[in-house]
């Protein structure tokens, strides 16, 4: 059965530049009517329909969970990428009709935490404007520490200060400012629980420290969603459905098996959730493995593959779909 | 028109009775004349009108006199209901959960009207009629749990998610077949599934809760499990093991068919929105065998079923003091001509 959400259908309500790089959009359901309840944390998966091509990609939801009128999302724009941040920007207006999913939590609070110590960097802020509107509406104890390259650059840095004052600290890269982190985790009372989004390079660096200074793995909570990168074009057979498919240099490879009338389940196309899996027949060439589900064994065996993310360069590509 | 509530009793003199039209709308769970565990795992959407799946969560005849029984439980045992610190969000979930639905599928009996966080809600089969504020637990005589759960038929285990595991952090249960909250209570999915014969070598309990983790919002799921209890009793827990247990010696070839009784689950699986715990009600349907055969295709299929249940599921489930009493007479009814598929009566 497939495990994949429900969409809803809505409007653009609001387009809103934040600074240089980051755009906010705002939804409200066609309908009029509320839309579902959310927890702090959740990410929705957007669908662009750009001509002929249709982009699927996952943002945090960052307005307050309590106020289900619209939902908000905030896009940093990406000139490298495949172009789904640029369509965003340049051709998202308000009033444009829309579909998004349902709601998906992968990245929830631990609601058992006495403490929640939170570290944001760059656009890794979003999940945390939710949680921390979630939190302080229940009186919820929690410290946001946030690094960004510069303060113009620094979405939602005043927003965050105003609202919540000496529970947020801000590091400037240009000021040369950085986190103690050591320190920081170091200093924590007991059934504090971690939370960290950003970076790939700043996840691993806290994930790290936090263990080698003693943090139970199951109090260090992180979100990373790798984006899809774009890649040589390459061809595949889906074997099951006896079709052979070309994944576009810009279009991820679970695209590429969408746009070819297949439809596998996906929750969060970034790697993390596991439900797009998918087993290799057969291959002559390499894998570009970019998710963070798959074991480093699966990975060397040649055996699978997470096509929302993941790319592959040689001779032939035969997948079990 | 509105459901006509059964004034009936769980114990003493056991006075539950299914009308013919509930026996009709009975949940029979055999789709085919043998059993055996199976990830039977289907989405939760509205069935067909008359059956308990007519809506998502089903009240039916028995409310009023169920509620009064899960009332004399807990007045003797308050631990039946238990939400650790952390799952007070999740209750609250699960009262706007019920509320919704009860009020959506019996418009006559609940009525649900909202200002905000400012809520009332009207019950007319109890007679309650309370106004409080969304989010307050101080506007409640009850926890959120508690309360919305004195009021909904079946059991609810709020799980909490985390560590890719479920957490039975939260719960009311009070009409449960032999097993308690309070010795599951924090207890993760593996631990408390456990005492369970031949699905952990199936691999089943890994392949349920990577599905169950994977439960969307909007997007619920269930299950049918069953047992057989001898009086038609709800209260079939450990803490009380010595009331009920001794009634299994009690079944003769003379009174099978108005004490033994078939007892189904209806199991639902939902993602509660807030707190991204899932609940799980777990919706208990007695039949005795006198009603149930009067339904020829259930009588011929439950023989050969329970006739044929491999040795270690008759021993979980608490059958094999009666088995051979039961199956004896069960065979007088099974003339052996085919059954059609599906679960429903012919």
């Amino acid at each position: 059965m497939s495990t994949g959400t429900t969409k809803l259908d809505v409007v653009v309500s609001d387009v809103v530049p934040v600074n240089d790089l980051v755009t906010r959009f705002h939804f409200r359901r066609r309908d009029g009517e509320l839309l579902p309840t959310f927890s702090g944390g959740a990410h929705v998966v957007v669908e662009m329909r750009d001509g002929e091509r249709t982009r699927l990609n996952p943002y945090s939801l960052m307005g307050s969970p309590l106020d289900t009128r619209e939902y908000t999302i905030s896009v940093r724009r990406d000139d490298v990428g495949r172009g789904g941040s640029l369509f965003m920007h340049r051709s998202v207006k308000p009033g444009l009709e829309m579909v998004i999913s349902y709601p998906v939590n992968l990245f929830s609070l631990d609601l058992r935490a006495k403490k929640h110590l939170m570290l944001a960097g760059g656009i890794g802020i979003t999940p945390f404007m939710a949680q921390t509107a979630q939190l302080a509406a229940e009186g919820g104890n929690f410290e946001l520490h946030y690094t960004c390259r510069t303060a113009s650059l620094g979405t939602y840095a005043d927003v965050l200060r105003e609202r919540y004052d000496r529970r947020v600290r801000l590091y400037h890269d240009d000021r040369d400012e950085r986190i103690d982190l050591d320190r920081l985790l170091s200093s924590q009372p007991l059934g504090t629980h971690l939370y960290v989004c950003g970076p790939s390079g700043m996840i691993a660096w806290v994930r790290d420290r936090a263990a080698a200074l003693g943090w139970p793995s199951e109090t260090v909570h992180f979100e990373h969603f790798a984006a899809p990168q774009p890649g040589a074009p390459f061809d595949v057979t889906l074997a099951v459905t006896g079709k052979t498919i070309r994944v576009d240099e810009q279009q991820s490879l679970l695209e590429a098996i969408e746009a070819a009338g297949v439809d596998p389940p996906y929750l969060c196309r970034g790697g993390v959730c596991g439900q797009c899996e998918t087993n290799v027949i057969a291959h002559d060439g390499k894998f570009i493995h970019n998710d963070h589900w798959l074991s480093e064994e699966d990975h060397r065996s040649g055996c699978k593959i997470m096509p929302c993310v993941s790319r592959f360069e040689g001779r032939s590509l035969v997948l079990e779909r | 028109m509105g459901i006509t509530f059964r004034k009936e009793t769980f114990r003493d003199d056991f006075t539950f009775r299914n009308s013919p039209e509930h026996i009709r709308r009975f949940p029979f769970p055999f789709h085919e004349d043998s059993y055996m565990y199976a990830v039977n795992i289907e989405p939760h959407v509205v069935g067909p009108k008359g059956s308990v799946l007519e809506n998502l969560i089903d009240v039916d005849e028995h409310y009023v006199s169920e509620m009064q029984d899960r009332a004399l439980v807990l007045a003797e045992d308050p631990l039946r209901c238990q939400s650790l610190p952390h799952m007070t969000l999740a209750g609250w979930d699960l009262l706007e959960l019920l509320m919704e639905q009860q009020a959506l599928g019996y418009p006559e009996h609940f009525t649900l009207t909202r200002d905000g966080d400012r809520w009332r809600w009207i019950n007319r089969p109890l007679g309650i009629d309370d106004t409080f504020t969304f989010g307050d637990v101080s506007t409640l005589p009850y926890g959120p749990m508690e309360y919305i759960t004195r009021q909904s038929q079946g059991d609810f285990c709020i799980l909490d998610q985390r560590d890719g595991n479920l957490w039975m952090d939260a719960g009311m249960v009070t009409t449960q077949a032999d097993w308690s909250l309070d010795f599951d209570i924090g207890m993760n999915f593996f631990e408390w599934h456990a005492p369970v014969p031949l699905a952990h070598e199936k691999g089943i309990f890994v392949r349920a809760l990577k599905f169950l983790t994977n439960i969307q919002q909007g997007k619920p799921a269930r299950r049918l499990n069953w047992t057989m209890t001898i009086n038609p009793r709800l209260d079939t827990s450990p803490e009380n093991y010595h009331k009920w247990g001794p009634d299994r010696t009690t079944v003769t070839a003379e009174n099978v068919g108005d004490k033994v009784h078939l007892r189904v689950e209806l199991q639902s699986f939902w993602r509660l929105p807030r707190s991204n715990g899932i609940v799980f009600p777990i919706r208990c349907y007695l039949i005795k065998m006198d009603e149930l055969v009067t339904q020829p295709k259930w009588a011929r299929r439950l023989h050969r079923v329970i006739r044929d249940l491999p040795e270690e599921l008759a021993t979980y489930k608490g059958l094999t003091r009666y088995r051979p009493t039961l199956v004896e007479w069960l065979s007088k009814l099974d003339d052996g001509s085919p059954t059609s598929p599906g679960f429903g009566p012919d």
